[in-house]
């Protein structure tokens, strides 16, 4: 079976500082080389806290950001080109700020036509139907099309991002944050949405998010990023319920849950490593309770764990 | 556009500008038409006449020619030098700005580089090089004037520019196919054409100044040609006996850049979206209070009682009531949640208490705030400054906005105590790493003199909670103080506020939209939307059988761990604006049960024991079961 | 901090090597030779032809350059055909008295430019923000050697309270107290744009970090108004405001010349146009150069100052 997406050893790595002769003097690695893949149809949850990475990688899967090392499959064809356009037909991006990625100075319209016209070089009237088709799959009115993105609230602005991301007939989509920016009972709506379109038009969805209880309820597995690097992998109903890596379980008792006691779910003070210098070993070592002298040395690897879960730990929890 | 000019027309000044610069413009236009003497005829014997003499109304020059006359055509070369010049100087400084500012990387270095070598010459240095290379005259003094005023505009540009390429809009049109040169055209000039016309009205008047600079020191214009700068310059020798040679020029030149500068500065105004929305206003150390009404009085319940709060926004011709009515009150020692989503009024009714509501645009319009009895609402600046801090504090939600980004978090800690009681150097820094130690900053004595960028997030908020501390206030308000931080340093500092309460009998304002939150740090809850309380009471009591059906369908809207791959029951439709609130319930139009009493009338908020809610159908406790 | 300085220093070597590039090319630019502008248009050919070897100007552009820039950097900025002295000479002196006037001015535009801006900004719409913005507007539009020629009609001429010109009385003792009745309308007259330009990007720059959480969080504590605005606030505008005072250090230097001429005030701007109409080239060059280097070193104290308000910035 040919996977949607596979992504083999794919990393980045910034630099950072300047020089006197404009020479880097440092670097960070924000992806640590990473290897996934997506079912056709699939919805993997992305999760993970501030500065885990999560965003530097859904760029990279689009085309926005060069990959330092590692290659991006898509249903079975590398792509080693750095061209966004080329990119744009298959996979596609929705971002987090629904208002700023719509251009302030165009009409909802001119926004729609772009990937129509510049990807598929569709004939005007053949846009216009299809973007009627579209508005239509997304519950978005068509006289919206004349007007311009500071009309719409931030819910209407995001099913307009959807829809500009379903106009270039990418079969893959990345959600970065999609209803971060909404609220509570927008942000429902939006969800029942993209489940909708995914069932419609048998999309595959990489859905990036902070959120543990979002990432939960429209994932089918899920995978949990700490520093660059993906801690553990697993499907949705396992990992957060019977979490086999300390981090991913010190997440999941972090979350606020209605009827459980607020207690400290580790010990106060305890932060991410700094990026400029890493630790030698596992990344969350000095903040893990189960931390020995290998885990202090050596980074483990994301090996199998039952089933169909993965770990990077070398004393993961079990039941 | 035609918003824009109603805008600028709007602005009496910008219009008396455009008038003023219109008419001479016109003059300037019509010059060569007007039965005005040839302005280069010399005629000595005639020599400084004064104004309003025969057969010259302004008087005539050194060499006995018509001022008025000369002064016409002077005026006509200084504007078409200075608007060429600025023309020339804007198209190019943008294009290169836009292209360094696009592309970035090494390009955008290697620009930049030469960019800034130009600005390293005082302006004028370059400019009398340029001329003193290309000899006086005036269209050199253009290339000059241009030439040097390139790098600003340049500069201006890729700063905008640079702004503009990294928003998420331009990634979407990548995304769509576009090619670079598209997205120039096409994203990025659009919304850079605003600060270029900015730009450039803002510096006509400057350009035009210049050109007559050199002018005036005999570098632009050469006899017997003259333009207002060289007019002035020729009649400095004659300043004393004839002053009335040099003052001509002089107003006239001030004539044209002050209502040049009016009018750009117009321009301006109407071009910047944050001036239309009234975001440039200052806030006032205390919102605005103008109550119509006698505020209830109070009932003696608790430390801090709420009664009827009002709290608009105006904005332009709009009122926005974004708090319509608010009644809470706290205990000493208890923790209250208010919850909603934004725009439900919630932190702007935690502002209102303590003033802090930013106004203008904000108005305290109605109701009371009594701490201990006393009104907060209406009580002189003074007063409100002596309590804010002592009796009441505040937490803020993002940790690195809220603190000053300039000192270091030990002196900031200090501030807050010296705002109200004098305390030594030494005492003041103990005081501060006790606060530090109290919300468990480990390493207090080094973390005292870090600046906030230093800190992680978590830290930061825990400052935030040590300066709250400072002076043993009874009550904390927490406007969000966890939404910016990840779900580990949350459960960190919920912890933290949760244990300072409970030892130092804190009463709690938490303001929040996380259910999982109020759940696990509140004793009771208020729920609020479209600025109203629509349901209160006991935690346990709303969470477990909330009787509002907007509670109620918020919270099965909130996926909550441990639920699995689900659908979820969304709310339809969005939440009122609340400069046009529907009469009746405000969630009537998202609500199933709604009926035609719920959509006229004020709703009272009914009690039943400890639990209140504002619907005349609540949902039913069987029903939930 | 030594580190910062350092490296704002070294990296001030590229700028002013750019600068005697610019500079150099610009001259290079000159139609006709400058020999026969020295010797004048009845030199003979063969005098010419000596003296543009004595000059070096017969020698490849490039190794011209090198060769006055090797004089430069042994402070042999070449000598001045007109006045028949050393550029360098001529330049220090004049420098002088630029400095005094410009120095002054810079200070007043500073100092009033902040204050004005920051009442302006405590004040908006109120009476104060009104007059200061109207007085500001009539500032920046008014040219500044046709206010000081007004200056000098009405407080020299009229009231005699200033004398007319000059830095120095012809006779008469150099004392301090003379030096600032000569000194007061010039530096006045220089100030008056700068200070307009100072007081409206302080004010905005005021209203920017009013609007500001922290100023709320500062106001939230109890803190004194007054201590908000002038502690708080200024302190996070100074931030903006800092690097618009380097400019308008450049706008002050380059007023100087029109100040200088109006004044009769013996200053290097003076002596540059003077130079031009007398294509003094050297002194032309050696001038700019010298002046522009100053500026770039003022402006490395710019960037020390902002790293010392701001820790913000990697030292």
């Amino acid at each position: 079976m040919t996977k949607a997406l596979k992504l083999t050893d794919l990393s980045k790595t910034f630099p950072v500082g300047r020089s006197l002769f404009g020479k880097s003097t440092g670097s960070v690695k924000a992806v640590h080389p990473l290897s996934l893949s997506v079912e056709q149809g699939e919805t993997l949850g992305i999760v993970g806290e501030s500065g885990c990475g999560k965003s530097t990688l859904a760029r990279m899967l689009v085309g926005l950001l060069p990959p330092t090392t590692g290659q991006i499959e898509i249903e079975g064809a590398a792509l080693d080109t750095a061209d966004p356009a080329a990119f744009g037909k298959r996979i596609q991006y929705v971002f987090q700020d629904p208002i700023s990625s719509l251009n302030p100075r165009k009409t909802i319209r001119q926004i729609m036509e772009a990937p129509l016209k510049r990807l598929h070089q569709m004939p005007a009237e053949a846009r216009r139907k299809r973007i009627s088709e579209i508005f239509e799959s997304v519950n978005l009115r068509e006289e919206f099309l004349d007007r311009y993105p500071h009309e719409f609230s931030g819910g209407q602005a995001q099913r307009i991002g959807i829809a500009r991301a379903l106009a270039a007939n990418a079969r893959i989509l990345i959600l970065d944050e999609p209803v971060s920016a909404l609220d509570v009972s927008v942000q429902a709506q939006v969800l029942n949405l993209l489940a909708d379109l995914r069932k419609t038009f048998d999309l595959t969805y990489l859905f990036i998010s902070h959120d543990l209880a979002v990432v939960e309820a429209v994932s089918d597995r899920i995978a949990v990023l700490y520093f660059g690097s993906v801690v553990e992998i697993g499907p949705a109903e396992e990992v957060f319920a019977a979490p086999k890596h300390p981090y991913t379980k010190l997440l999941a008792d972090s979350a606020p849950v209605v009827g459980r006691a607020l207690t400290p779910p580790e010990a106060e003070g305890t932060e991410l490593p700094d990026p400029l210098n890493p630790p030698p070993g596992c990344a969350f070592s000095a903040r893990c309770p189960r931390a020995s002298e290998t885990c202090r040395a050596k980074a483990p690897r994301l090996t199998p764990v039952g089933a169909s879960s993965e770990v990077a730990c070398f004393h993961p929890l079990s039941e | 556009m035609t918003s824009f000019l109603t805008l600028l027309a709007r602005n009496r000044l910008a219009l008396a500008g455009g008038i003023v610069l219109s008419l001479v413009v016109l003059l300037a236009l019509l010059t060569p038409v007007l039965p005005l003497a040839d302005p280069d005829v010399t005629n000595t014997s005639n020599r400084f006449q004064p104004i309003f003499s025969d057969g010259a109304v302004l008087g005539t020059d050194h060499l006995g020619r018509d001022l008025l006359s000369r002064l016409m055509w002077g005026t006509r070369l200084s504007l078409a030098v200075g608007f060429a010049a600025a023309i020339v100087a804007a198209t190019i400084g943008a294009g290169i700005g836009i292209v360094a500012g696009y592309y970035g990387g090494r390009i955008d270095n290697i620009i930049m580089r030469g960019v800034d070598m130009l600005m390293a010459f005082p302006y004028i240095l370059l400019a009398l090089a340029i001329v003193a290379a290309l000899g006086p005259g005036l269209f050199n003094a253009l290339i000059a004037v241009s030439a040097v005023n390139v790098p600003f505009f340049a500069r201006n540009i890729r700063g905008i520019t640079v702004g503009i390429a990294h928003k998420e809009f331009v990634d979407a049109a990548r995304l769509a196919g576009l090619s670079n040169t598209r997205i120039i055209l096409s994203e990025i000039l659009p919304n850079v054409i605003p600060v270029i016309v900015i730009a450039m009205s803002t510096t006509i008047g400057w350009m035009i100044l210049e050109t007559a600079g050199l002018s005036f020191l005999g570098l632009g214009s050469q006899p017997p040609q003259a333009d207002l700068g060289s007019m002035l310059g020729e009649a400095r020798s004659a300043l004393i006996a004839n002053p009335h040679t040099s003052i001509v020029p002089g107003v006239m030149i001030l004539i044209i850049v002050m209502s040049i500068n009016l009018l750009g500065d117009g321009v301006r105004d109407a071009l910047d979206p944050r001036l239309k929305s009234g975001a440039l206003s200052r806030p006032m150390a205390a919102t605005r209070v103008d109550r119509a009404e006698q505020p209830p009085a109070p009932t003696d319940q608790g430390l801090l009682e709420v009664k009827a709060l009002e709290t608009q926004f105006h904005i332009k011709d709009r009122i926005y009531r974004a708090v319509g009515g608010v009644d809470l009150s706290v205990e000493k020692g208890e923790c209250l949640g208010i919850i909603g989503e934004s725009g439900s009024g919630k932190s702007v009714t935690a502002l209102s208490f303590m003033g802090l509501v930013a106004s203008p645009p904000g108005v305290i319009t109605g109701g009371a705030a009594y701490y201990e009895g006393e009104d907060l609402i209406g009580a002189p600046y003074k007063r409100l400054r002596d309590m804010r801090g002592r009796n009441v504090s505040y937490i803020f939600q993002d940790p690195l906005a809220t603190l000053h980004p300039l000192y270091r978090v030990g002196d900031q800690l200090i501030e807050a105590i010296r705002a109200h009681r004098p305390i030594g150097r030494e005492e003041g820094r103990a005081k501060a790493v006790e606060l530090l130690n109290a919300v468990r900053i480990p390493n207090a004595e080094k973390r005292i003199s870090d600046y906030p960028h230093e800190m992680s997030g978590g830290m930061r908020q825990r400052v935030g909670i040590a300066m709250a501390l400072a002076n043993d206030p009874d009550i904390i308000i927490a406007d969000e103080p966890t939404t910016a931080l990840d779900v580990t340093v949350q459960a960190q500092v919920l912890t933290i506020l949760d244990d300072l309460r409970r030892s130092r009998g804190l009463a709690i304002v938490f303001i929040t939209h996380d259910f999982g939150v109020v759940a696990q740090l509140c004793d009771r809850v208020a729920v609020m939307y479209a600025g109203r309380v629509v349901e209160t009471g006991g935690t346990g009591d709303i969470l477990d059988a909330p009787r509002h059906p907007y509670t109620a369908r918020l919270m099965a809207c909130v996926p909550e761990l441990g639920g699995g791959k689900r659908r979820l029951e969304a709310i339809p439709g969005l939440p009122p604006v609340v400069d046009n609130l529907p009469a009746g319930c405000a969630f009537a139009d998202r609500c199933d049960r709604a009926q035609d009493a719920c959509r006229s009338g004020d709703i009272a908020l009914a009690q039943t024991g400890n639990h209140a809610v504002r619907c005349l159908y609540p949902v039913a406790q069987e029903e939930i079961a | 901090m030594t580190g910062y300085i350092l490296k704002r220093l070294l990296s001030a070597i590229p700028v002013l090597f750019g600068i005697t590039v610019i500079v150099f090319l610009i001259m290079a630019l000159i139609p006709g030779d400058p020999a026969t502008a020295i010797l004048g248009s009845y030199a003979t050919p063969e005098n010419v032809a000596k003296l543009n070897r004595d000059l070096g100007l017969d020698k490849p552009l490039v190794q011209q350059y090198f060769i006055w820039l090797g004089n430069m950097l042994q402070g042999d900025f070449g000598t001045s055909f007109a006045l028949n002295r050393p550029v360098i000479d001529e330049v220090l002196e004049r420098f002088n008295g630029t400095l005094v006037l410009a120095g002054t001015a810079f200070v007043l535009c500073s100092v009033l430019g902040v204050v004005a801006g920051v009442i302006s900004a405590a004040n908006q719409y109120g009476l104060a923000d009104k007059a200061i913005t109207f007085v500001v507007l009539l500032g920046i539009s008014i040219p500044s050697f046709f206010l000081g020629m007004m200056m000098i009609l009405f407080f020299a001429v009229n009231l005699r309270w200033f004398p007319v010109s000059g830095m120095w009385p012809i006779y008469g003792d150099r004392t301090f107290s003379v030096l600032l009745t000569h000194l007061a309308m010039p530096a006045f007259a220089l100030a008056v744009v700068a200070t307009g330009v100072v007081a409206r990007l302080s004010r905005s720059a005021m209203l920017e970090v009013l609007r500001q959480d922290f100023i709320r969080t500062a106001r939230a504590k109890g803190v004194h108004e007054r201590g908000v605005i002038w502690r708080h606030a200024l302190k996070a505008a100074m931030v903006s405001i800092i690097p618009v005072l380097g400019i308008q250090a450049g706008f002050v230097l380059s007023g100087a010349v029109y100040i200088e001429i109006v004044f009769q005030w013996p200053g290097v701007g003076r002596m540059l146009v003077d130079a031009i109409l007398k294509r003094d080239i050297l002194l032309v060059q050696g001038g700019v150069v010298f002046v522009a280097a100053c500026y770039v070193l003022f402006n490395i104290m710019v960037d020390v100052a902002q790293s010392l308000l701001d820790p913000r910035i990697k030292t």
